[in-house]
Order: structure tokens, then sequence, then C-alpha cells
């Protein structure tokens, strides 16, 4: 996968979280598989949606890209080189060049700090315009580019609203010129006037500086409105991703199918006639993940080989589209069910 | 991105978005903010004061004191309070007004010396316990119970048999002996402030843990910190005084409040004023670091408040 368009890359990548039992051995006693065994591509300047139910691992996901949590298996790639082993000054070169827009404004930002002092940080830690001058022209500069008056820059985050708050978070992560920006769930906890804004903010800022964006959240609408491919996530693994009109139009996996048929459309008579696919029953617990198809015990069409196979993502439906199910005939790796003990390795 | 640009409401983002903020959402007390909340709380207020006059008079106590602390006047002695000597005078004639001022300065230097010992020790034992967790955690705790498990005057009196009485020994062994009250306050507020997702966030641009320890987790774990420490110092002057009314703490000739107390108390059915004037001093130093505590604690942790309130406070 020497894709020269690709800037960030997963294979496999699995982030699980020990359950421990209480006492003073702390056995291990089984795992929360956040995420599990994901494959995915982020290429060069698009804008890449994750979407999926709360619980299914999109945050993780987006954080073990930025090796903000550790993963337990798998490797991440970032512009090539390989992320999972870095060491402490690599890392920081890391996470100049990616950054992450949170979710809610009001607790992103330091309450002690004033705006300055928050934009300023990755400058002061990369050691980026280094004067007291230059750094405050920056600080401006970047103020400015995110629609705030840098007169502001010495004020507390209290003094701000929900959508000035979030515009000092994209500074912030504006600040080290990154390539890659994560924004998880960064419009979520906006008034729906306000993300508007912010969202636009984010198309123009992407379009200027050329960034590229992992945009997850679970607003299947604003999802659609700005990406260029969408991911769909279910239980720790991607079940299926491809350019968003694609994806948006002609939905491969019934998992996708009845994410969509939820959205509202935004007309009386053909929200009338809309038809909803109601799946039963909750998300399985991640701690207890389902063999073969992770879906398979909420699926309509769930059939014969669903539990003994684990689907891997087939090329399906437009260019570019890929799916893990097989309806579109059974690819993937056999469960293995009498030694569950073996590693799952490649 | 694809696709139109979504309508924007007709609000001017200028105005609404990138205008000059006129309110604020939420309010968190910020250091003018708090000593103006201070200064509204009466109680606190005039605690702090009457604790910026004992710490006046301890700094200027040789220019205030009327007479030397030692000097010894036989014919004088066991005065009642006079207009000559208005706290009234001791067995060996010695003027106890002379003796309280000066003694502020051992009790109070020896209260700041310990509680500044355990407030950097302590805090900084459960800033890394808090912070990094795991066996740091466990290691670093479980030392500080078996020292908590001690009783505290055990404790000092152990740490003052090996080094010898003496001040600087004082608060050392009162220290020790409350750095594991520290190291509990501020594991238990790190572990708080630790899961904020701003230091998350301050992770995600590349600070160092060193840089998220100092300018975030410290500052805003601070608070109760603050206020252990008002109250510790209370404490601390009075163990001071328990100390050295034991014999282990400051040594005569030299006047601490606790040693005149002690000394005071054999002549308290001869001469009352012995142990009284010394008593007091100890009293209200103590009484005025718990209100200015209280205060603080009102002033800098909303949460607190509420839960006093809830208990009937």
């Amino acid at each position: 996968m020497a894709d020269d368009d690709v800037l960030v890359s997963a294979r496999g990548l699995e982030v699980h979280f020990p359950i421990r039992s209480g006492g003073m051995l702390r056995r291990t006693t089984g795992a929360v598989r956040a995420v599990d065994g994901v494959d995915l591509d982020i290429r060069r300047g698009e804008t890449l949606g994750l979407v999926g139910e709360s619980g299914c691992g999109k945050s993780t996901l987006g954080n073990a890209l930025l090796r903000l949590v550790v993963p337990t298996g798998g490797s991440v790639t970032f512009d090539g080189t390989d992320v999972t082993g870095l060491d402490r000054r690599a890392l920081r070169a890391l996470r100049r060049r990616a950054g992450m827009v949170f979710q809610d404004p009001f607790a992103s930002l330091d309450p002690r700090r004033t705006v300055r002092q928050t934009v300023s940080e990755p400058l002061e830690v990369h050691g980026l315009r280094s004067g007291r001058r230059e750094r405050g022209e920056r600080i401006a500069e970047l103020l400015e580019l995110v629609g705030l008056d840098p007169a502001v820059a010495d004020r507390y985050p209290h003094e701000f609203s929900g959508g000035q708050r979030q515009r000092v978070g994209i500074a912030r992560a504006l600040a080290g010129e990154p390539d890659f920006l994560v924004c998880d769930e960064a419009i979520a906890s906006l008034d729906v006037s306000v993300q508007a804004q912010v969202l636009n903010l984010l198309r123009r800022l992407q379009r200027r500086l050329g960034l590229t964006l992992l945009f997850i959240s679970h607003d299947l609408s604003a999802v659609r409105h700005v990406s260029d491919r969408i991911a769909v996530m279910y239980l720790g693994r991607v079940v299926e991703v491809g350019p968003a009109a694609a994806v948006g139009a002609d939905p491969q996996m019934p998992y996708t199918q009845a994410l969509l048929s939820a959205v509202p459309v935004p007309h009386p008579s053909l929200e009338r006639t809309r038809q909803r696919i109601v799946l039963r029953g909750d998300v399985p617990s991640p701690a207890a993940v389902p063999s073969g198809c992770r879906f398979r015990t909420r699926c309509p069409y769930a059939f014969e080989p669903c539990p003994d196979v684990d689907p891997a993502l087939q090329p399906v439906g437009a260019p570019g589209q890929l799916a893990a199910c097989h309806l579109h005939g059974v690819v993937g790796r056999p469960v293995r069910r009498a030694e569950e003990a073996v590693p799952a390795a490649e | 991105m694809t696709g139109a640009p979504l309508p924007e409401p007709a609000v001017s983002p200028t105005a609404t978005e990138a205008g000059v903020p006129s309110t604020a959402r939420t309010s968190r007390p910020r250091w003018r903010e708090t000593l103006v909340l201070l200064a509204r709380n009466p109680t606190a207020a005039v605690a702090a004061t009457v604790l910026l006059l004992i710490a006046l008079m301890a700094v200027f106590d040789e220019t205030l004191a009327p007479s030397g602390p030692n000097e010894i006047a036989v014919e004088d002695r066991l005065q009642p309070p006079s207009l000559e000597h208005p706290f009234g005078t001791d067995d060996l004639g010695r003027d106890i007004l002379s003796r309280v001022v000066l003694g502020a300065a051992v009790s109070l230097r020896v209260g700041f010396l310990a509680v500044a010992f355990a407030l950097v020790v302590g805090a900084l034992i459960g800033l890394l316990a808090g912070f990094y967790g795991c066996w740091v955690d466990d290691v670093l705790m479980r030392f500080m119970d078996i020292l908590f498990a001690f009783p505290a005057v055990l404790l000092a009196i152990a740490v003052l048999a090996v080094r010898g009485p003496g001040s600087g020994n004082t608060a050392l062994a009162i220290g020790i002996v409350y750095v594991p009250v520290f190291a509990r306050v501020t594991r238990a507020s790190v572990l708080g402030v630790r899961e904020e997702v701003y230091v998350r966030a301050s992770r995600s641009v590349g600070a160092s843990d060193w840089r998220l320890l100092t300018r975030h987790v410290l500052p805003n774990a601070a608070p109760p910190i603050i206020v252990q420490t008002s109250v510790s110092l209370a404490f601390a002057v009075l163990a001071e005084a328990a100390l050295s009314f034991l014999g282990l703490g400051t040594q005569p000739p030299n006047p601490s409040w606790g040693l005149m107390l002690a000394e005071g108390r054999g002549f308290i059915d001869l001469a009352w004023w012995l142990a009284f004037f010394p008593g007091m001093a100890i009293f209200l130093t103590v009484l005025c670091f718990n209100l200015l505590g209280d205060g603080l604690r009102d002033v800098l942790d909303p949460r607190q408040r509420t839960l006093m309130a809830g208990s009937g406070r």
C-alpha cells in the first residue's frame, strides 16, 4: 500500500482496553475491543467522514491514528512512517503535523489560560516563531483565520460562546501548521445555527490550507455534506467505505442502509413515505463481540456463513466503494471456533 | 470538501461570533476575583486581617516588644496585668506581652516551615501518584498510608527523639506528619483534572508531561490544596504548642506560645495571666487560619459550597 496519495493509513488496527478484576493483583479478565481490526486509508487533501453509533469506536480510532491512544495491535502509517513505535522526539514531530479538534469546546480549553496562552502552546512546544513579536503576530493571524478578533486574545475561555470557543480550539489545532486534522464530533455540542458556521469554517480552512480531514460524527447529514468519502463503523470495525455520493445513495452494507434510512428528509411528503429499516436489539457489548460478521445479530439478512466467516472489505457497487458483507460473496477469514486462544494475527 | 456551503442563519457571524463577547456563560474564580470574593465574606476578611496583623507582629517583634523576652526582673515577678505590663509578668518577672509578641515569630515560623515542607513534598507525591496512576500510585500512596497510620504526636515525638529538640526539628517533625494529608488532597484533585479534555488537548499538540503537570494539572488542581494549606497552618501552630508543651519543641528560655502555656500551667490558680495570654494567642491564630480556610473553600470550590449547604452548615 505504498500509495503516494495516502497520508494516513491503518492496517489491522486494534485498540483493546483490558478489563481488570478488582483487588491487589488486578488480573485481566477480558478486553473491550473498542477498535478491532480497522483497515482505512485517508488520502491527502480529502475529507473522510467517519460515522457510526455512539460506542462503536469512532473516537478511539481517531485517537489511535494520532497515537493519543496506544494501539494494542496493527499499524498506523502517517506520510510513509509507522507511528506505532515512535520515540518521544518523533512523536512530538507527529503532534505538530497532526492535530485534533475536540467535541466539547467548554471542556477542551483550560479555564485558567487565556486564548493567547492556549493558542501559543503548540508554538512554544515546537519552538515555532520564537520571539515575542513574531509569536504575537502568528497568534493574531491564527485568530483571524478562524474568524475571531485578535483583540480578544487576552480573554479567558469563560468569556466566549460555544462557537467562539470551538474557533479557539481550531486555531490551537492549526497553530503547528498540520497536514492532518481529526475533528472528533467537533460540532456535536454546538447550537444548530453555530454548527453550520463552524462546518463552513472547517471547509474554508481545508481548501485554503490543503488540510486532510477526518471528520468523526454521528450526524450523517453533516458528514454527507462535508465529506469526499465516508467510512461507516460498527462495533470497532469499518464495515463500509466509499465515495460520499455512492455510500449515501447506494449503501451496500445492511447496517449502512439502516443508518441512512434513519435520516429524516426535509420534505413533508417524501418524509411521510420514507422507508425506515428499524434494527432489532442493541449494539452488542464490545467486550463480547459476536463471531463472524459482528453485525449478524441485528442484520435482517443474516444467513448461513455469517457466524462462521469474518467478512473482509471487498469492492462492491461504485468504483472505490468497499463493504464487508457476505451478501456480495463470502470473502474473509473463517472463524477458528475451537481455538479461541490463537492470537488474531495475520 | 464537496457541496455548496450550508445556508448560514440570518444573524451576521461577525456580530454573534467574532465580536467582543459581552456575557460570561460560566465563571471560574481567578486570582483577582478570588480576592474580591474573599473580601466580601466578612468572616474570612476579618480573619485575614487579624492574621496579617499577627504576621506583621512576628516580623517586627524586636521593635514592637516593650522589653526583651528574657529580661528578668525578680522584684516585678507575677505582677497582674497593669499599665506598665499590660499582660502581666511571669514568675521570673519577664514581661508577658513582650514574650507573646516574640513568641509569635517562633510559633509562626515553625508553623510555616512545617506546612511548607508538607506542601512541597506532599503535593509532589500526590501529583505524581494522581497523574501517573498504576504502580507509581500504588507505591507512593501505600507509603503515605503507612505514614498516616502512626498517631501524629507519636510520629513527631519519634522524629524529635532521633533528631533532638529545637524549632527547626519541630518544624520538620510536624511537616512529616502532614505530608500524607497533602498527598491525599493533591492526588484526589489531580485525578479529576487529569481526565479533563483540555489536558488531552494539550497532549495532542505535543506538550510534554512536565508541561502538562506544571501548566495545566497543577493550576487547576490547586484550590483544594490552598484550602488545605490554610487549615494545616492552624494545626501546625497547635502542634508546635503541643510539642513545646511536652518539652520537645522550642526550648526555654526562648518564648513560644506552647512553651509559655506549659510554664504558666503551674501558676494557673495563682496567676491566671501566665497561661491565659499565650493561650489566647494560639486560639486567635488557629481560629483565624480555620476561618480563612473555610472562606477560601467557599470562594475557590463551588462544589464544596453546595456540599456544605446541603449538610446544613
